[in-house]
């Protein structure tokens, strides 16, 4: 449980401080670095990486989207309708997920990668 | 076993990485527009973030100060009119970039490298009218005006400034949607730019259509239904007005023989734009307003779009002191006034368009003939790198009429109907010149001297000064023309110099008046003159028939003019047409044969006061019952393969008050022979019953304003960036000519008195869809409210209404 909550510390914090000017898929490799370094077990290396770019991704989006009075958040769920039904909720989820996913498989590929020693 | 997982869950994250990072059809990279540090969500504007910024460029000459108003319009004041350029165009960039490309993108016929294989044809189209071609002449002829050349390429080095410094988490939403980046702003793209708006406003011509008419229904019927000019008109120029004879009689008389062209019928002709593409502008003296000093007053009809065609700036250097709309993609303001003078523009939708028939030696069409010799044609190799798929090259070929358009690798296969067209678009020239002198005009010498080398598309300028004068302008290059052999008004012969442009009508000798009698001057797209101007030029093209005649009525009949009456005439939605076509129709119409459930639609028109107000639903029953009517009526030149022109309203009305029984009454889709009464019958069964379809309650709940219901369109056709269902009134051949897509792009009243403007557009300032200054001026323009612009001599007057104060420094 403490490896779990230090992973999703680390990832979402480096991430955060990497992606003020590196690409987005660096969540991908600051993922694979903290789960080769902190042992867990794979599916719960995959879980904190997720957890911790969804919310990063999420709770910046939701930042930036509440200082805009959410004029533009409305405007994007209604182009993406048909994945989110005009919905600006599943707008966050949609976004937090693809985050989450990328940063999941990294974390996945590092776990592994770590129990080859 | 290990090493498999492993691999497996590698594979899977790159390729993630992969596919979430790339665009697939029409849907864009979701890691890198989702994400919030770079994505979408980084457009999200901070709708309190506005405060005092400070800066330094690279190419500033000295300080800059950008006072931004609570409607975020830029107050630019430079301390030299190269500073003032290269802010333009860097605070423009900042605004409006990506439709500033875009735009140019569409005149080069470059959209392709952005949007794929879909958007080729028309890329092809655009550089087979010569866009390109044309905008490269204007550059180098500009060139050669010192200038001119300095301060578009100031206005290119601030654009580029402001793209230079662009991060891709700031690139415009549109970017990241489609995902691509921008490029570097060249002085040719302010040339692109101005074979846009040309391409838009100079192309109503009618040549291979009228040829399809009389091929197939005769000169007769032709000059029945196409007249030049019809009688009831209410011309720019007032009629009785006297003309200098030209010196160059010999030419506009000429009547040498032409080969006869018109037993033919042609598939290919280019699409026209939508005929609304109009405007109105005016001005009165001081004779008629409340103040004693003139009033002026300009509304652009074009294509309703967000980000709008228009962005609103004041530019301020030592020289000039100017207010007004601009166009993004170029320096100067295009409508506008100043501390002396004020002006503005409607479309002249003149004739300077043709369309000639050639004949190539042989199919490598490397040879054309000309009075009797085979002449070398140029060819201009095209590419055209698509996005997505290898680069694709077409070969245009240019000719002494222009380049060939239609040929065997492009339009409709038709036979060695191998057609050229020649446009005044590519002539060299240099509009800039002509607004850059506006700008800093003092009074009507200036004014007249800025138009004299003004080209392409040809406009009416409205003139006022605040010492009292009043004035109009057609101004632009029209070629001289054969009356004797109508040249222009149908297809010409490309094997000889007979139907050939020779010269042009000299500038001293376009449609001009100065403060006439009346007390005003105005203008809504009609013909510029009457019969008696000694320069001959086809009438048959969209010329307007009803809203200059309600300007003029409203004008003449006004007395002590103030703003407040402007207002109101700018938004009038009188329906002159439906006033003169109503009783007509329902005269025609067959009551025996009316469904009763339709009668009360009749009841409504019949006590209608002819305005097409929101909330009229008689505008909606007659609106559709025209519409309908039109089509059925005219079918005949709906024909899909062998493309013409219906007759205009005005001819429709006087067809249908002295004709019964004409053959083109009968709708051929239908077994039975109709008449007159039949037709108008039919065609109102038919319309209510759409309503009654659409709505189920037709006489409950529908009124105009709603069934209209006006789209500001996003530029990438984008609803979710669109204004949807704007509720307002008016249409075409209404002063308020707003309709479903088209209408007043810009409004505006000039007080020369108080010296106050007051403007407002469909849009807004900001171009980004997550700004609230994206389209926070729609309803107030739906509404007909105005802001007052704040034409203020020094930043610090803005006092409450400043919402932040950008400076910037040289480096």
């Amino acid at each position: 449980m403490k490896n779990f909550l230090l992973s999703i510390i680390l990832t979402s914090i480096v991430s955060l401080l990497l992606q003020l000017f590196l690409p987005w898929w660096i969540i991908a490799v600051v993922a694979f670095v903290v789960a080769y370094f902190i042992k867990q077990n794979s599916i719960m290396a995959f879980l904190s990486a997720f957890t911790a770019i969804f919310l990063l991704w999420t709770i910046y989006a939701y930042m930036l989207s509440s200082a805009n009075d959410n004029i533009l958040v409305a405007k994007v769920a209604e182009l993406m309708k048909a994945l989110t039904k005009g919905s600006t909720t599943t707008l966050y989820l949609i976004t937090g997920m693809v985050g989450g996913l990328v940063a999941g498989f990294g974390a996945l590929t590092g776990s592994l990668a770590g129990k080859l020693k | 076993m290990k090493y498999f997982k492993l691999l497996l869950s590698l594979a899977i994250t790159i390729a993630l990485i992969v596919a979430l990072g790339s665009k697939i059809g029409q849907i864009p990279p979701f890691g890198k527009f989702l994400n919030p540090f770079t994505g979408f969500w980084q457009n999200a504007e901070n709708v309190k973030a506005w405060k005092d910024e400070e800066s330094s460029l690279d190419g500033l000459k000295e300080e800059v100060k950008v006072y931004f108003d609570d409607r975020l319009v830029p107050h630019v004041f430079a301390k030299n009119d190269e500073d003032l350029y290269y802010m333009q165009g860097y605070i423009t960039a900042k605004f409006r970039l990506w439709q500033m490309e875009v735009q140019t993108h569409n005149a080069a016929g470059r959209v392709s490298e952005v949007a794929g294989e879909k958007a080729l044809e028309n890329d092809r189209l655009q550089r087979r009218i010569g866009m390109g071609y044309g905008a490269e002449k204007a550059e180098d002829f500009i060139k050669q005006d010192e200038p001119s050349r300095k301060l578009i390429a100031a206005y290119s080095n601030g654009v580029n400034a402001y793209i230079k410094n662009l991060k891709p988490k700031d690139y415009p939403l549109e970017y990241k949607l489609l995902d691509y980046s921008p490029e570097e702003w060249k002085p040719i793209k302010v040339a692109l730019l101005l074979k846009n708006m040309a391409n838009m406003l100079s192309v109503y011509e009618y040549d291979i259509e009228n040829t399809n008419f009389i091929a197939k229904f005769g000169e007769e019927n032709f000059g029945k239904l196409y007249p030049d000019f019809w009688p009831g008109d209410d011309p720019i120029i007032p009629i009785g007005t006297k003309y200098e004879t030209p010196n160059t009689k010999s030419e506009t008389n000429k009547t040498a023989e032409v080969r006869n062209l018109k037993s033919e019928m042609y598939a290919n002709v280019l699409q026209k734009p939508d005929e609304i593409n109009g405007s109105n502008n005016w001005a009165v003296s001081g004779t008629k307003t409340k103040s004693g000093k003139p009033i002026l007053c300009n509304d652009p009809h074009l294509q309703l779009s967000l980000p709008s065609i228009w962005y609103e700036m004041h530019l301020v250097s030592p020289g000039m002191n100017v207010y007004g709309a601009t166009l993004p993609g170029s320096p100067a303001v295009i409508i506008g006034f100043n501390d002396s003078i004020s002006w503005g523009v409607t479309n002249a939708g003149r004739d300077v368009r043709d369309w000639y028939k050639l004949k190539f030696k042989d199919d490598s069409k490397n040879e054309y003939e000309y009075n009797g010799q085979w002449v070398n044609t140029e060819k201009r190799v095209e590419h055209y790198k698509v996005r997505g798929t290898a680069e694709r090259i077409d070969t245009v070929l240019y000719t002494r009429f222009g380049p060939v358009v239609f040929d065997d690798s492009f339009g409709i296969a038709e036979s060695k109907k191998y057609l050229a067209m020649r446009w005044t678009a590519h002539l060299p020239s240099n509009e800039f010149k002509t607004f850059y002198e506006l700008n800093q005009g003092k009074n009507h010498d200036d004014y007249i001297n800025a138009l004299k080398t003004y080209t392409c598309p040809a406009q009416n300028f409205v003139f006022a000064s605040r010492s009292g004068d009043i004035a109009i302008k057609e101004q632009g290059k029209f070629p001289i023309r054969n009356k004797a052999t109508e040249q222009g008004k149908y297809l010409s012969d490309g094997t000889t110099s007979k139907d050939e442009w020779t010269d042009f009508i000299p500038a001293e000798a376009n449609p001009h008046i100065e403060n006439p009698e009346r007390g005003f001057v105005s203008s809504a797209n009609q013909h510029p003159t009457d019969s008696t101007y000694p320069y001959y030029y086809p009438g048959v093209g969209v010329y307007e028939q009803f809203r200059n005649r309600r300007i003029n009525k409203l004008l003449a009949d006004g007395k002590e003019i103030d703003v407040d009456f402007m207002k109101k005439m700018q938004n009038d939605n009188y329906n002159l047409f439906a006033q003169e076509a109503l009783p007509i129709m329902l005269h025609c119409l067959d009551m025996s044969k009316v469904n009763s459930a339709f009668k009360p639609a009749i009841d409504k028109m019949l006590t209608w006061d002819y305005y097409d107000n929101p909330d009229s639903k008689a505008a909606v029953y007659f609106e559709e019952w025209w519409s309908t009517l039109r089509d059925w009526l005219w079918d005949e030149m709906s024909d899909p393969t062998y493309p013409m022109k219906r007759p205009n309203q005005m001819v429709t009305i006087k067809f249908l008050q002295t004709d019964s029984t004409s053959d083109f009454y009968d709708n051929k889709a239908t077994r039975q022979k109709e008449k007159r009464n039949d037709i108008v019958t039919y065609s109102f069964q038919l319309a209510m019953q759409n309503i009654m379809e659409e709505y189920h309650h037709p006489d409950s709940i529908i009124d105009w304003g709603t069934h209209k219901a006006t789209k500001v369109a996003h530029l990438a056709k984008q609803d979710a960036f669109s204004s949807l269902n704007v509720y307002n009134g008016g249409n075409n051949g209404i002063i308020n000519a707003t309709n479903g897509t088209h209408g007043p792009s810009w409004r505006m009243i000039v007080d020369e008195g108080a010296m106050k403007g007051y403007v407002v557009y469909p849009g807004g300032q900001s171009g980004n869809p997550g700004s609230k200054f994206y389209d926070n001026m729609v309803s107030s323009w739906a509404r007909g409210e105005y802001f007052e612009a704040n034409f203020v001599k020094q930043g610090d007057e803005l006092g409450n209404k400043k919402l932040f104060t950008s400076t910037y420094k040289p480096k």
